[in-house]
């Protein structure tokens, strides 16, 4: 992997510039070159959020804005609807099945139905979903090394936040254990 | 050595001034760029400086006159028409040869436009829009770590000159994320050492001679004589602060000229454009002002277009075509707007331009 741009949708406040930001995190700490691209405006919870992550393994990132991406994650139906084109062909599209009840329509990509939210809510922590969600990210496509995911959750949870750094390593790995 | 970190541009920006000096704030929020007075208000108190909340952008740059009439490194922020409220004082404060940091990160217009990302500041920030003679140096960086680079030393330019010194970022640089180094924390002029240090300015020393900053010379040979002073500053400047990076020129069938975002765009639809047998280069202005018109003179026989790829309707044609001389067609990619061009849109527009240059 040289290049991968990476692009996540969905609803304030289901965690979606965070997974991206989770990642950029990891990226660096893995020595990649990487960029983290909001979506900015007059927005507000319960509005619409993305985020565009471009990793670069060699070089730097020519360029943070991306026509096309290897990595999809939609967690509500408009982002479906809205970004299932943005997947270049071969390429992955997650899709959070616990809030869109509907399939996707292409068949030139790999399609993967989370359930996020139930998967997170059966561990206890319904907040946990976008962690669900970047977990079979991970366990997909490969894009960053793992304990590098380790080692940013360990810098966000800790102190008054250290109790839930064991349910969110639980649920990275939550979807890849029930393949 | 100091570590790599994660942050958003607009607390690098403001991060990177503090280290280079700053100490002094001056500003009124406006997107996309309010993240720097929130990371000033919180930074500067703990860093032996001072955050003001200005009534307006007016209020602001008058304040940053004052801070910097008196010898403290000021800074200003503001996205565009925040900006052009500023022109006055900008005219001012180079009449008065008066230092101080600005920052421009720009969205789209004209008037009060949008709050996404614009580069249509172009004509703004390199010829002014305040009256008189002056001139102000603009550096354009394509990358968080360049924009780190280059703030840390604006206020050293900007004592260097007695001059304002600007950098100009868009909405985007504002909101992204990038992995940065930050500089080691330069020394900042304490108050005791201001009368030292800028023996010009009104520190309130008592000693040695009174000082005098203004832009009012009544007298016409006054003023006429001041004006050549300011203008021989300026062919300093011109000689040492143009900057500028060339890629690929010797055989390049089209060559792209952008800066800021555009630039990094332009560069990934070189690779995409060289994968499909099409050699591109690029000259990527870091200072529109001094604007590096001799890196034109690099462009081979070979080329057959050079190409603006800008977020305005075409504002730096002027000065390409006064680098490039008439020696090759010269045309525009543009978006405007808040609108953003792809990558594959510029691969696109581009061979049109070459089927009809050819």
């Amino acid at each position: 992997m040289a290049v991968n741009k990476l692009f996540f949708a969905g609803s304030g406040g289901q965690g979606v510039l965070t997974m991206g930001q989770m990642l950029t995190y990891a990226a660096m700490y893995a020595d990649m070159n990487a960029t983290w691209l909001p979506s900015y405006g007059p927005e507000m919870r319960g509005g619409t959020a993305n985020c565009t992550v471009v990793i670069s393994t060699d070089k730097p990132v020519s360029c943070p804005l991306i026509y096309e991406a290897d990595n999809v994650v939609v967690m509500n139906l408009p982002s479906l609807i809205k970004f299932e084109s943005l997947v270049k062909p071969g390429g992955n599209l997650f899709v959070n099945s616990s809030m869109i009840d509907q399939k996707a329509t292409r068949d030139d990509i790999h399609v993967y139905y989370v359930p996020a939210n139930d998967i997170a809510m059966k561990l206890g922590n319904a907040r946990t979903a976008n962690t669900v969600m970047l977990g079979a990210l991970v366990s997909v496509a490969p894009v960053v090394p793992v304990e590098m995911i380790y080692k940013i959750m360990e810098k966000t949870f800790s102190g008054r936040k250290a109790h839930l750094l064991d349910i969110n390593k639980t649920a990275f790995h939550a979807w890849g254990k029930e393949q | 050595m100091s570590e790599k970190v994660l942050m958003k541009g607009n607390e690098a920006f403001a991060e990177a001034v503090i280290r280079g000096g700053v100490r002094f704030y001056f500003g009124y929020p406006i997107t996309p760029q309010s993240e720097i007075p929130e990371f000033m208000s919180r930074e500067l108190p703990k860093r032996g400086g001072k955050f003001l909340q200005a009534e307006s952008e007016l209020g602001a740059i008058n304040m940053a006159y004052g801070c910097g009439a008196a010898g403290g490194n000021g800074f200003i922020s503001s996205s565009s028409p925040g900006i052009a409220l500023m022109q006055e004082g900008m005219s001012f404060l180079c009449g008065a040869e008066v230092p101080v940091t600005l920052l421009n990160v720009s969205r789209g217009g004209p008037g009060i436009g949008s709050i996404q990302p614009g580069q249509a500041d172009y004509n703004q920030v390199t010829r002014g829009g305040g009256n008189g003679d002056y001139r102000i140096p603009v550096f354009a960086p394509a990358s968080i770590q360049e924009a780190v680079d280059i703030l840390y030393e604006a206020p050293s330019i900007a004592d260097k000159y007695r001059n304002p010194v600007m950098v100009l970022a868009d909405g985007l640089m504002g909101q992204m994320m990038e992995p940065v180094m930050l500089p080691e924390p330069k020394h900042a002029f304490t108050s005791e050492e201001i009368p030292a240090a800028k023996p010009w300015a009104i520190s309130g020393s008592e000693k040695g001679e009174r000082s005098v900053v203004k832009s009012l010379r009544l007298q016409p040979e006054v003023l006429e004589a001041h004006v050549e002073h300011l203008y021989e500053k300026y062919a300093e400047m011109e000689k040492e602060l143009e900057k500028v990076e060339c890629e690929g020129l010797e055989d390049a069938e089209v060559v792209f000229v952008a800066f800021g975002t555009m630039a990094r765009l332009a560069r990934e639809a070189m690779e995409l454009l060289e994968a499909q047998g099409i050699k591109a280069g690029m000259i990527r202005p870091i200072s529109l002002w001094p604007y590096p018109y001799r890196a034109f003179d690099g462009i081979s026989q070979k080329t057959k277009a050079v190409i603006s790829v800008e977020l305005s309707m075409g504002q730096m044609l002027q000065d390409i075509n006064l680098g490039v001389k008439g020696r090759v067609p010269v045309r525009l990619i543009h978006r405007v707007g808040g609108m953003l061009p792809t990558s594959l849109e510029v691969v696109e527009k581009t061979k049109k331009i070459l089927e009809e240059v050819r």
